[in-house]
């Protein structure tokens, strides 16, 4: 029994190697990159002079006043692109509401005038610790904040924040999101 | 629940339930051998296949010899895994310089991945190399999710067949599951995928320029942000369409490059249910009395759907801890409120809750938010789908020939309750039958609760825990159940890559997964010898709603109860521990 079946377990598992771990990732390579060359590539962001500003997929790390923050992120340092983690604080875990704490004190710092109730994806860590989104909640919690500190009209950074929202695909799946990177590149690159 | 959450749910249940008849159809007209399109232009090929190996498609075997070839096939397959981590930095398509995997962790991950669990105590874009991912790794996640269908199809031969002693031929149903079901399926999913925007490359990581100059734990200024890239689209494709789980990246479909956008989210959520729920149908199909598919797949749902529902409600809900720092947790247009730790924001409350317990109730195992910070109870659900056997649903092949171990035991109770003969699809279910299949029931068990409490009470076990109280407990229990039950995905905080866990894990996975196929093969073995009894007045009808329920309610008691205790010193304690 053992003989008989010896040589069709090799065989077949040298030809199932080549067939879904060599040929089958090159096809898709092959389609992929001709077709969505950039996507695969990590949709990056690049320069007018080429330098890569980041992936418009993948999140970074803000905490200053003048730009729009994300969500909080559990890699180390933040936002590692190279080592993704989430937090994995139970709900009952004190550090969750540490880390929570935390955040409402640096936003109420940032902005002291602002009593709204802060959007829970503001003050909560990420799944992947690289989010690229926030809710349109938080993007509205923030508006003023940025609004003053650039000296813009709150109209102006309103428009920024439109251009940068993915509603829901067909009103229907998914939540709709700012994407934080985008809005804080655009706002860099306003002219008044 | 919100209004949203229930369209979304309802959304995607609707788009499972449509593809269930049609690639239902497919999949039974390639394993009985009629012509569907793909197997009539590969035909070359598939004989070629046989030409290469030596094997003569039309020669069956025993079940004892099925048996064999499927365990020498999977032991091939451990050893590879094995030796390409250990010898990947010497090894081609290693841009990033990964180093050798250590003994413990490369063996967890070979017993992991060959025995469709994909547990995973390491992070991908940290240890593995691109060729590791590509040619090790997903190789498994095909062969894999073709073992499992390969056997659900010997076990579904056994219904069918008149006093034969043969289940088929295990290299013909492995050949015919990869050549016309995944491979085709894996690539039109890659592409769609990659449409969406996960990376598919042999570069390098990409490295940027952070817009505000990060610091590391040091204080230290960090100007560039390193993106880790690789041929990603190809491996998530299949680990979501194979019940394998294993992520390219570390935190698996949450990341951004693993899950882009809504969309990607959604075609992964399919790509769960896809195969599961339709082998359903293959099987009333090849029974030829599709009422019996049906039937399981409407005791499937009886359980899936409060399941679901109740999932939604209490992540919902979210964390009365936040709210009473003033946290607005509230479902409005602008954000989808409830419990966000753990989850990322374009997926919000609907879609990662509809996930956690898609991905649990199918042994699939990917996540795309961190079941860790779940809510006690809403973290519960996903611990105990995995809990009651896999079997609602559960893995491609696997999940199914589970649930048929408990309809044996189902009608053995049924004939038992009412006198008569218990039979299934005119097969006699006798002494040798129900032994096996009590096995099947309670091997899991057992393999979940001893290494559990060998974990508590031994300071390498509770050195893996990285949440205080009762949560603690709770992530170890979950770290056996996910293991034995082939799951793979985890409450993620806990610290597994130690040869504590390397090893304790790897035997449930292995118990977990060949201690249930073997018996069941046996099952088909004793039952393909039988003779086909015709259907009588007395004969119990099992596609009636009164057995559909009873089946429920078998399943649940043998695979639930035994939980209990141990549910009440995890999730239900600190649930109460929160008010």
């Amino acid at each position: 029994m053992l003989f008989a079946q010896l040589r069709p377990a090799i065989v077949s598992f040298i030809l199932f190697t080549v067939l879904t771990g060599v040929l089958y990732p090159l096809l898709v390579t092959g389609i992929a990159q001709t077709a969505f060359h950039k996507r695969a590539e990590g949709s990056l962001i690049v320069s007018a002079d080429g330098k890569i500003l980041g992936s418009s997929l993948i999140g970074q790390n803000f905490d200053d006043p003048k730009y729009f923050w994300g969500r909080i992120s559990a890699t180390s340092p933040a936002y590692n692109a190279s080592s993704s983690s989430g937090s994995n604080l139970g709900p009952s875990n004190p550090a969750l509401l540490d880390e929570v704490k935390g955040r409402i004190s640096a936003l109420k710092a940032a902005d002291p005038g602002n009593n709204d109730p802060i959007p829970v994806d503001l003050v909560t860590s990420s799944g992947s610790g690289l989010d690229p989104h926030i809710s349109l909640a938080a993007a509205r919690y923030q508006l003023a904040r940025v609004a003053r500190v650039r000296g813009l009209s709150a109209d102006a950074v309103q428009q920024i924040i439109d251009q940068n929202t993915q509603g829901r695909l067909l009103g229907i799946l998914g939540e709709p999101v700012v994407n934080v990177l985008q809005v804080n590149l655009a706002l860099d690159q306003y002219k008044k | 629940m919100s209004l949203n959450d229930f369209i979304q749910a309802a959304f995607f249940l609707v788009a499972v339930l449509l593809t269930v008849k049609p690639f239902g159809t497919y999949m039974a007209r390639i394993y009985e051998g009629s012509p569907a399109g793909l197997n009539v232009w590969l035909a070359p090929v598939e004989r070629g296949f046989y030409r290469l190996c030596g094997v003569k498609p039309e020669e069956g075997m025993s079940w004892k010899t099925y048996a064999f070839a499927m365990i020498l096939f999977n032991i091939l397959g451990v050893l590879v895994v094995y030796a390409f981590q250990r010898l990947q930095a010497a090894l081609p398509l290693n841009p990033m310089a990964m180093p050798a995997v250590s003994p413990d962790s490369s063996f967890n991950t070979a017993v992991s991945f060959a025995s469709n669990t994909n547990w995973q105590g390491y992070g991908g874009e940290s240890t593995m190399s691109y060729l590791t991912q590509m040619s090790a790794l997903v190789v498994q996640n095909f062969v894999s999710a073709a073992t499992g269908m390969a056997i659900l199809v010997a076990i579904i031969r056994g219904f069918i067949q008149k006093q034969m002693n043969t289940i088929g031929n295990f290299w013909v149903d492995m050949v015919r599951t990869v050549l016309y079901i995944l491979i085709p399926l894996s690539i039109v999913f890659a592409l769609a995928l990659s449409w969406q925007g996960i990376p598919q490359t042999f570069s390098k990581s990409a490295a940027a320029t952070y817009l505000q100059t990060e610091k590391d734990s040091n204080g230290k200024p960090v100007t560039e942000q390193d993106i880790a890239l690789g041929p990603v689209a190809s491996q998530i494709s299949i680990k979501q369409l194979g019940s394998n789980g294993g992520g390219f990246y570390n935190v698996n479909s949450a990341h951004p490059f693993e899950n882009p956008t809504p969309l990607s989210n959604f075609l992964e959520m399919l790509a769960i249910f896809l195969i599961p729920i339709g082998l359903c149908y293959t099987f009333g199909y090849m029974v030829r009395d599709r009422r019996q598919g049906w039937a399981i797949i409407a005791a499937m749902f009886i359980i899936f759907l409060p399941c679901l529902w109740f999932g939604i409600q209490i992540e919902q809900q979210g964390n009365p801890l936040l709210a009473k720092l003033g946290v607005d947790q509230s479902a409005t247009a602008f954000q989808p409120g409830g419990n966000m730790e753990g989850k990322e924001a374009r997926f919000g409350i609907a879609n990662s809750a509809i996930w956690a317990v898609t991905t649990t109730a199918i042994a699939n195992g990917s996540v795309n938010s961190m079941h860790d910070s779940y809510m006690p109870l809403s973290g519960m659900i996903p611990l105990w789908l995995i809990q009651i056997g896999e079997v609602d649903f559960g893995g491609v092949g696997c999940g199914l020939y589970g649930m048929l171990g408990f309809i044996i035991v189902a009608v053995f109770i049924a004939g038992l309750m009412i006198g008569r003969t218990p039979e299934y699809l005119g097969k006699k279910i006798e002494a040798f039958e129900m032994k096996m299949a009590s096995l099947v029931a309670v091997i899991p068990h057992l393999f979940i609760l001893i290494p559990t409490a060998i974990a508590v009470l031994t300071v390498a076990g509770k050195a893996g825990i990285s949440n205080p109280g009762p949560h603690g407990f709770s992530e170890i229990l979950y770290a056996f159940s996910s293991a034995a039950g082939n799951n793979g995905s985890a409450f993620g905080g806990i610290n597994a890559n130690t040869v504590f866990y390397n090893v304790m894990t790897a035997i449930s996975m292995l118990f977990g997964r060949y201690w249930l196929a073997i018996p069941m093969l046996a099952i088909a073995g004793s039952l393909s010898a039988k003779k086909i009894i015709p259907t009588t007045q007395g004969t119990l009808p099992t596609h009636t709603p009164l057995f559909i329920i009873f089946l429920v309610m078998v399943v649940l008691v043998i695979g639930a109860l035994v939980f209990f205790p141990a549910l009440a010193l995890g999730p239900i304690v600190e649930h109460l521990m929160l008010k």
